[in-house]
């Protein structure tokens, strides 16, 4: 089993999908490193199965590949805000 | 630490110079990819006030709904013509072209060709997909021999539709160009590279270097019959031989 | 006001220039080179560009690029490189776009010969290119009129943003004569240029194109044109009448066939034949009202063209019933002489005393 599910991380970043203009391509389920968007079973409002990512894992890095690869425009990108630790 | 509730920065958003429409693109085209890297350029460099682009025939055709900027839309092949015409009364103002195989490759290579003998200032975006997408898939100049479209519905046959153009290969012959490149949007790896190329056409330009000429090689799931997965599969297992990606020409001096 | 010896070509491209036309694009053609000749070196003066395209289609769009941008603009070429042209002026129009062009006819059809000619009036009158567009059509008989014209030629383009050509011929465009340049800028009431793609800084994006996929948009532009078109013909109708007030015959011509039908007339008048001449002026917004007014005082018409009758169309639609039209043409190149008109009004106006 995964090591998060003994020890789950904190949500590092996450990335909200916009149904509107995700048309289901799923090339941003290819090209995620860790396989963690799908293509849902419900049909948005736009026709289209969109993608998904529940990342219930918090698994997502916030490397914005998804977001790179996709040609709608849909994925926005979050990344935690770096602390303060004050380090100079 | 309560995690859901830790402050996240958005770190990839909408560009400012696309407007928040959806497009008419198929799922998995690589026009929307390849849109989004145009903009992205323009914000980042500041010039989506000033820049003027020129599209074409084909499926872009309708994008200056999706560009929020000063657009023209030009004739099928003629967007070289018109972006002359334009940059010459305006050397002030950025110019791009955004051409289709069939626009720029096909009917409109005598533009291409002359407007890059001449270091016309503007850059030219070149989506390549071996196909006219908008008409239904029929065979372009760029098609590969032996790919099946509607007009070559056995394959493109060289004895008699001859061989697929290689149109940076073959506007490098020329002098005045100073950067002609060839990129893929067919992955997130190719998509970063996409983008620096096209970064760096738009940087030549604005600093006076003659004609720069990025062609992307982009995926077109519909007309090739494809999903978008078998799409880019194919993309980078028929295409990536014929069309070598790469820096083609490039100046001495580095951006 | 000084006074310049100049061919029609040069004179048209001077005042252009002084139009204020700071961009010319085109490709060389016969009978018409001394305007890029002229151009290539007068342009640079005023700090304008001209440039050399590699073939009429790319040069039209050129125009279309720079009309773009709110500039004045121009491109010249003769009969097979107009048929070229045609492309980009359809989308000009379409597009709503001044600009300025020049047509130094040569006989046609294909690539015809280089001799003067007139064959092209269908062409630049009734469309040429796709779709419901006219032109505005100007048709200068001397040097000294093809510069008057050709510098109101861009403030009419301006005002009604609408391509307008200037439609000569190998005659006058390669003529020499005495010309005068009028001190003239651009007219005050000018419509501000807010289509013109400049940036899209301080205001919402600008797009100048021609797709209209809704069909009850494109109607609707069509329409628009449509009622340009008409204000054209209220406001713009230029003709001359000349010696048609005694007239019992009447000749209609335009161009270096009008100058033709001048010589023609004085000769017919010392033979005590009543002739006259009214020679439209603008050949679109064409002047059918004159036509119609003339016909019923008039015993025949003549209408004498360098091709083998087109604009005898437009006068007989003028005229209808109200008395005969004929017609009488040489084409190929072939420049009527003044006697062959002699000739021909006599021929009618045997037929009257008969």
């Amino acid at each position: 089993m995964s090591e998060s599910k003994t020890q789950k991380k904190p949500k590092r970043a996450r990335i909200a999908i916009d149904e509107h203009f995700c048309k289901g391509c799923g090339l941003c389920v290819d090209n995620c490193p860790q396989h963690i968007i799908s293509i849902s079973g419900t049909v948005a409002t736009s026709g289209y199965y969109p993608a998904q990512c529940p990342d219930p894992e918090n698994k997502c890095t916030g490397c914005t590949l998804c977001a790179r690869i996709c040609p709608d425009v849909a994925i926005e990108v979050f990344k935690a805000k770096k602390v303060d630790g004050g380090a100079h | 630490m309560n995690t859901e509730a830790q402050e996240m920065e958005r770190i990839f958003e909408r560009p400012r110079a696309l407007r928040s429409a959806t497009t008419h693109y198929c799922p998995g085209c690589g026009h929307g990819i390849t849109h989004r890297l145009v903009a992205e350029v323009i914000d980042e460099l500041g010039i989506r006030e000033t820049i003027v682009g020129v599209a074409p025939v084909g499926c872009s055709v309708l994008m200056y709904n999706y560009f929020d900027i000063d657009m023209f839309e030009a004739s099928h092949g003629r967007a070289p013509a018109i972006a002359t015409g334009f940059k010459r009364a305006r050397p002030d103002l950025p110019v791009f072209t955004y051409q289709g195989d069939g626009d720029l490759a096909a009917i409109g290579i005598a533009e291409t060709i002359h407007a890059a003998a001449r270091g016309e200032k503007f850059t030219t975006i070149f989506i390549n997909n071996a196909t006219y997408g908008m008409t239904g898939g029929q065979m372009a100049p760029t098609t590969l021999v032996g790919q099946k479209t509607a007009t070559s519905p056995t394959g493109r046959n060289c004895e008699t539709a001859g061989y697929p153009i290689k149109v940076c290969e073959m506007l490098a012959t020329l002098d005045a160009p100073s950067y002609i490149a060839r990129v893929s949007v067919s992955s997130a790896k190719h998509v970063l590279k996409a983008k620096q190329a096209i970064s760096k056409a738009f940087q030549l330009q604005l600093k006076g270097f003659p004609y720069t000429f990025v062609e992307v090689l982009s995926p077109c799931p519909t007309d090739w019959h494809m999903t978008p997965q078998e799409a880019v599969e194919w993309l980078e297992e028929n295409m990536f031989p014929q069309y070598p990606l790469g820096e083609v020409k490039a100046p001495k001096e580095g951006v | 006001m000084e006074k310049l010896f100049m061919t029609g070509n040069e004179a048209i491209a001077e005042a252009a220039v002084r139009a204020g036309c700071r961009y010319y694009f085109g490709y060389p053609i016969t009978p018409q080179n001394e305007i890029p000749e002229y151009m290539v070196k007068r342009l640079p003066e005023v700090g304008g560009v001209f440039l050399q395209a590699e073939s009429e289609i790319a040069s039209i769009f050129m125009v279309y690029g720079a009309a773009g941008s709110g500039a004045r603009v121009m491109t010249s070429s003769a009969s097979p490189g107009i048929s070229l042209k045609q492309e980009g002026i359809s989308y000009i129009a379409a597009a709503e776009l001044p600009c300025v062009i020049v047509n130094m006819m040569r006989g046609g059809p294909g690539l015809g010969g280089i001799q003067p000619s007139q064959s092209d009036y269908f062409q630049a009158t009734k469309g040429g290119g796709h779709g419901d567009y006219h032109l505005f059509v100007l048709a200068p008989a001397t040097v000294q009129e093809a510069a008057d014209l050709c510098l109101e030629a861009f403030d009419i383009a301006d005002r009604y943003r609408n391509p307008v050509m200037i439609l000569g011929d190998g005659v006058l465009g390669q003529m020499m004569e005495p010309v005068s340049f009028q001190d003239r800028r651009p007219a005050a009431d000018l419509p501000e240029k807010t289509w013109a793609l400049t940036g899209t800084k301080g205001r919402a994006a600008n797009v100048v194109k021609t797709l209209n996929l809704d069909p009850s948009v494109l109607e609707k532009h069509n329409l628009k044109l449509q009622e340009k078109y008409k204000r054209m013909a209220k406001e713009e109708v230029r003709v001359e009448c000349y010696q048609v007030d005694d007239a019992e015959i009447v000749i209609a011509a335009y161009g270096t066939v009008a100058r033709i039908a001048k010589t023609a007339i004085q000769a017919l008048r010392e033979k005590g034949i009543k002739a006259g001449l009214v020679r439209p002026i603008t050949l679109y917004p064409f002047p059918y009202k004159t036509f119609a007014d003339i016909a019923p005082k008039v015993r025949k018409i003549l209408t004498v063209e360098m091709s083998l009758g087109q604009m005898v169309e437009d006068v007989r639609l003028a005229v209808g019933d109200k008395t005969e039209v004929c017609f009488f043409g040489r084409c190929g190149g072939i420049v009527p002489g003044y006697e062959e008109i002699v000739v021909e009004v006599e021929k009618l106006t045997a037929k009257v005393a008969r």
